[in-house]
């Protein structure tokens, strides 16, 4: 079963409805508790390529701005990921 | 490239179904030597030899019956006259079908059943298409010597007194009706209740001349009785005593106007003959040559098209500068203009990725691939999206991992092959209803069938049908619960070793053995947490392993959940483990929810895909468009619906061209829809109708009907199925021009004629299609892709020789529980779905008379939880989420366990999707529709949300009166 969430992911289930940030969290977290428990590549990796493959630019770099602003709501393997997933380019490009 | 076989796409009715038998048998009928397969009728023998033997009681779709004697042949070397239908063929035989003995006794045959019908042949509702009429022809009938003296069809006997043998005619159907007095009792309507629908609704009551057909008990009639008004009593008729309404009221349908074309429905895709009076559709019948229906339709199909010519239907394009404004009708132009404008004047003001699509899976694949070429092409971003992600996504994601493909692995006919049917969230005969009753003649002739749905649906327990297991799974534990298959099949040594050696990853399958066979997996380990009882969950892993030819069919009670893609990987390790795949009769099927989910997905709606499932990012896929369309293409993947609604709220995403999808009412967590679609500065709505979306709309493109237009649909089984223009937009024009409008008037450029000419350029681009054209098509009737060089009549069956990703993978499937939980505030599971009679959000079925069946959404309830709150049958009840709240009517029954509520999500009044929630499945955003945590405490009537909401449509839907 999936081990137990970080203290601050409880809380932002509940807000998810509201806050978008919150939302995009719980998604994170979400393909990070299934990576978690893969074997056919290396979590951190698999995390990465799902993120690069789905998440649009402008979503990627709310997440690399979450990881900054509260690195305590996502998973580690979020941070462990994080240098591998593509970096988006810079807002209006 | 060998030559494609034509095959025979008349009409004629051979009289008796085809015989199966590899083994020929040669006889001759009227001196013409004929060979046909071993186990053919003789009337279909004679058939095949172009000798149309007289018949009233047979018919190709029905298994012989031999009732009405007008068939009878002699046979040398035979005594007596058999009836040819019954008789089976032998090696040698010699028949006769025109003797002089057996054309006296025909006549005999027609003189009696003719003294007993009315002779009102002119002001008949089936003159000029009666069997009847058409054999009293064909055996040179010329008198009636008997004076009846008891008749069924005189109202009043010779003295004038009621004659009690007379029964009025049964109009309660909406759309057919039952005549009595004309009736002949071949038992066709009868049999083809039973052997063709399975729903054995009618019967013949009474003995002799007594006999009469019946719709249920004494006190029905058909409206009332089990009738699910499939309409194949109707089609099976040969008299006028069961016709459709509509031939009655306009008369018989023009021969020569009649264009085979595709049901706008579900995703089984039926094949229909749209039989014209002029441009006035008289009725739709069931094609026998449809591969997907095989001459079966449902009351969607069969009956519920009168949506494309109701009052509600918006034929002007409209504007209007904010949508607290009414609507303005103005000319093509200026909406087009008005919107091109609008989406430019944002992606400048607001960046190129400030705008999207939304590409429908009810319209057609020309049109689906137009409007996704419009986003990447024109737009250059790749934000486009479609209906799919909220229900198929998961399949797109999870087949795709384990096998290579987005797609079943099956036709439709392979279920004929099936021995074991597991159904995992599926409910074919409401939703599917045509491959429902295709399932469940398999099931009559022996098939197994497992159940594993949190409600007992149809399928568990139905006249003739019973599943030897239901496994009543409580919402949001699919995963856990294919798991714990997985877990009796590894472990009790279920496995097909040879199999998996031969075609799948080993050390991947040796990694999934590992997971799998852990304690915690097992079926007694589960238990407390699916609800499902162990030593039911074995004996369903073993009959699916050990069954023979196991077939899944599954649909959105799998995809719909966090977990959605997970529970497709655990399907697709299922089928592997037990060697289920790449023949007839196994699989993996998904049973996709509207017609065009498939082809929508195939032509590349997806934000990461182009056609062709290629991602974006790939070079070698974007230089084939760039080339051919002269532009560069984005490589990053655009937003889904979702995200789009998300951005909207954060105020990133600012126009949106929605065509044909209601997304307002379909997609879940109401009030975040309506926040984002608020927060967009112009959004575009095509539809026919009004739809709740275009509440939110500043431009409103009236869109055509299926009955319209030119293009292609492709169903669940991937089949490529024609969709003919019957009669002209009315409208205007045809969705496809309207899209080519719209992009032209940025600036695009396009110049398409006609529909084919897209699905060459479709052909051209993707690979998976090359072989695709609408030659093609129309010769074959319809071709399942992958259809190329190595398969140029297309692939009715995937991963025959190996898995098309090369060898299949097995993927571990954890469970991780949703976020949605029960608890003390929410302390019940909602779930959702659909009923035969209406079509998701309702938008045209509600339009039909299809709502005598279904006028509101109802909330099935157990009666232990009714009993708990006080709630009672048909009482107000008030449905509370942490999303929202609305109100709806209850239903207490035990179809449901204690703990679960069901309800459908057909009616904007109702909008069951105020209560859904925005959690999704982790890979592909689809969302969680069939769990969410819920209240539910006894209401007076509709919520004030109800209530506001309904005062807001009502405004958004004033149009000004058209200046003079």
């Amino acid at each position: 079963m999936s081990s137990s969430k970080t203290s601050s992911e409880a809380s932002s289930d509940a807000e998810a409805h509201a806050d978008p940030a919150a939302r995009l969290i719980h998604m994170a977290n979400q393909i990070a508790k299934t990576m978690e428990t893969r074997r056919d590549f290396i979590p951190a990796e698999g995390l990465a390529s799902h993120i690069n493959d789905f998440w649009e630019p402008r979503m990627r770099r709310k997440l690399f701005e979450l990881l900054a602003e509260r690195p305590e709501a996502l998973r580690p393997l979020v941070h462990e990921a994080a240098p591998l997933i593509r970096k988006p380019p810079p807002e209006g490009a | 490239m060998k030559d494609l076989i034509i095959p025979d796409l008349t009409d004629r009715d051979f009289g008796t179904p085809a015989s199966r038998s590899k083994k020929m048998v040669t006889l001759s009928v009227d001196g013409f030597e004929v060979t046909v397969p071993e186990g053919t009728s003789v009337m279909r023998a004679a058939a095949e030899a172009g000798i149309a033997v007289p018949k009233l009681c047979a018919t190709d779709n029905l298994e012989s019956f031999g009732s009405c004697r007008l068939c009878l042949v002699e046979i040398e070397g035979r005594a007596g006259t058999p009836a040819s239908c019954t008789t089976p063929v032998t090696p040698g035989m010699k028949v006769h079908t025109q003797t002089e003995r057996v054309k006296q006794l025909r006549k005999g045959v027609m003189e009696l059943y003719i003294s007993d019908h009315p002779l009102d042949c002119l002001t008949c509702s089936a003159n000029g298409d009666c069997e009847l009429q058409d054999m009293a022809g064909a055996v040179g009938l010329r008198e009636v010597r008997y004076e009846a003296e008891e008749t069924h069809f005189r109202a009043r006997a010779n003295g004038g007194e009621a004659n009690p043998l007379f029964l009025p005619k049964d109009e309660s159907n909406p759309y057919f009706t039952y005549d009595p007095s004309k009736c002949i009792v071949c038992s066709r309507c009868v049999r083809a209740c039973e052997e063709v629908q399975g729903t054995f609704a009618l019967t013949i009551a009474g003995r002799g001349f007594d006999s009469r057909v019946s719709a249920g008990a004494v006190f029905d009639d058909f409206l009332s009785s089990a009738c699910v008004s499939c309409g194949a009593c109707v089609q099976a008729c040969p008299t006028a005593t069961l016709q459709e309404k509509s031939v009655i009221e306009i008369g018989t349908p023009d021969p020569d106007r009649s264009l085979i074309t595709t049901c706008a429905y579900c995703g089984v895709g039926c094949s229909f003959k749209a039989e014209m009076r002029g441009d006035e559709l008289v009725r739709m019948v069931p094609w026998k040559h449809g591969k997907a229906n095989r001459g079966h339709s449902c009351v969607k199909g069969r009956f519920a098209y009168g949506y494309a010519s109701h009052k509600d239907r918006i034929l002007n394009p409209m504007i209007r500068e904010t949508i607290d404004e009414p609507w303005r009708e103005v000319s093509w132009e200026e909406a087009l203009s008005f919107a091109a404008n609008r989406l430019r004047g944002l992606q400048e003001t607001y960046g190129r990725q400030s705008i999207g699509v939304i590409t429908s899976s009810r319209c057609t694949n020309e049109e689906t691939y137009l409007v996704q070429k419009l986003t990447r092409a024109v737009f250059r971003n790749n934000n486009t999206d479609t209906c799919a992600r909220v229900c198929h996504s998961p399949t797109g994601y999870g087949l795709g991992q384990t096998y290579g493909t987005s797609a079943g692995t099956q036709d439709f006919d392979s279920v004929e092959q099936s021995d074991v049917i597991l159904v995992i969230g599926a409910n074919p005969t409401d939703a599917h209803p045509v491959f429902g009753s295709r399932m469940k003649k398999r099931l009559r002739q022996g098939a197994q069938l497992i159940v594993v749905d949190p409600r007992r649906t149809d399928l568990v327990k139905s006249p003739h049908i019973k599943a030897a297991h239901h496994l009543p799974l409580r919402p949001g534990t699919n995963v856990a619960v294919v798991t714990a298959l997985a877990h009796v099949i590894v472990t009790e040594g279920l496995f097909d070793e040879a199999f998996i050696r031969e075609r799948c990853e080993w050390d991947e399958f040796q990694d999934y053995v590992e997971f799998v066979a852990e304690p915690r997996h097992s079926p007694e380990a589960t238990q407390m947490l699916t609800g499902v009882p162990a030593e039911e969950l074995r004996k369903a892993a073993r009959l699916y392993a050990t069954g023979g030819n196991a077939a899944i069919y599954y649909g959105l009670g799998v995809t719909e959940h966090s977990q959605g893609s997970t529970t497709v990987i655990g399907i697709a390790n299922l089928a592997m483990l037990t060697g289920n795949i790449g023949r007839p009769g196994v699989g993996v099927n998904p049973l996709r929810g509207q017609n065009n989910v498939q082809g929508s997905c195939d032509m590349g709606s997806f934000p990461h895909e182009l056609p062709g499932y290629r991602h974006v990012k790939g070079e070698a896929a974007r230089s084939v468009y760039e080339a051919l369309w002269g532009v560069t293409l984005d490589p990053e993947p655009g937003l889904r619906i979702p995200n789009m609604l998300d951005a909207a709220v954060e105020g990133a995403f600012k126009g949106l061209y929605c065509q044909g999808e209601d997304i307002l009412q379909s997609d879940p967590d109401t009030k975040h829809v309506s926040a984002g679609l608020a927060a967009m500065e112009c959004v575009i709505v095509h539809d026919l109708f009004l739809n709740e979306t275009a509440n939110y709309a500043h431009v409103f493109l009236p869109g055509s009907s299926f009955l319209e237009k030119d293009g292609t649909f492709t169903n669940a089984e991937r089949r490529i199925n024609r969709v003919r223009k019957v009669m002209s937009p009315r409208n205007g024009y045809a969705d496809w021009e309207i899209t080519q409008m719209l992009a032209n008037a940025m600036g695009a450029g396009w110049s398409y004629q006609h529909p084919s000419e897209i699905m060459e350029e479709i052909a051209v681009t993707t690979p998976s299609f090359a072989g695709v054209s609408y030659e093609k098509i129309d010769a074959l009737g319809s071709v399942q892709w992958p259809c190329n060089e190595a398969a140029p009549e297309g692939t009715p069956l995937m991963h025959v020789e190996g898995f098309v990703r090369g060898r299949g993978k097995f993927i571990r499937t954890e469970y991780i529980p949703t976020d949605e939980k029960t608890g003390p505030r929410y302390p019940l599971l909602l779930t959702t779905g659909r009923i035969l009679s209406q079509y998701n959000v309702g938008a045209q079925t509600r339009r039909t008379e299809n709502v005598m069946w279904h006028d509101q959404d109802l909330l099935e309830i157990h009666p232990h939880d009714a009993e708990l709150r006080g709630i009672r049958e048909g009482d107000w009840v008030r449905l509370a989420s942490r999303a929202g709240e609305t109100s709806l009517r209850a239903k207490i029954t035990d179809r449901v366990s204690p703990g679960v509520v069901y309800t459908t999500f057909h009616h904007p009044d109702t909008q069951a999707n105020v209560v859904t929630t925005d959690f999704s499945d982790w890979a592909t955003n689809c969302p969680e529709y069939k769990v969410t945590a819920v209240q539910i405490t006894p209401s007076n009537g509709p919520s004030e949300w109800q209530k506001e909401y309904n005062l807001q449509a009502e405004a958004a839907r004033r149009i000004l009166p058209a200046a003079e």
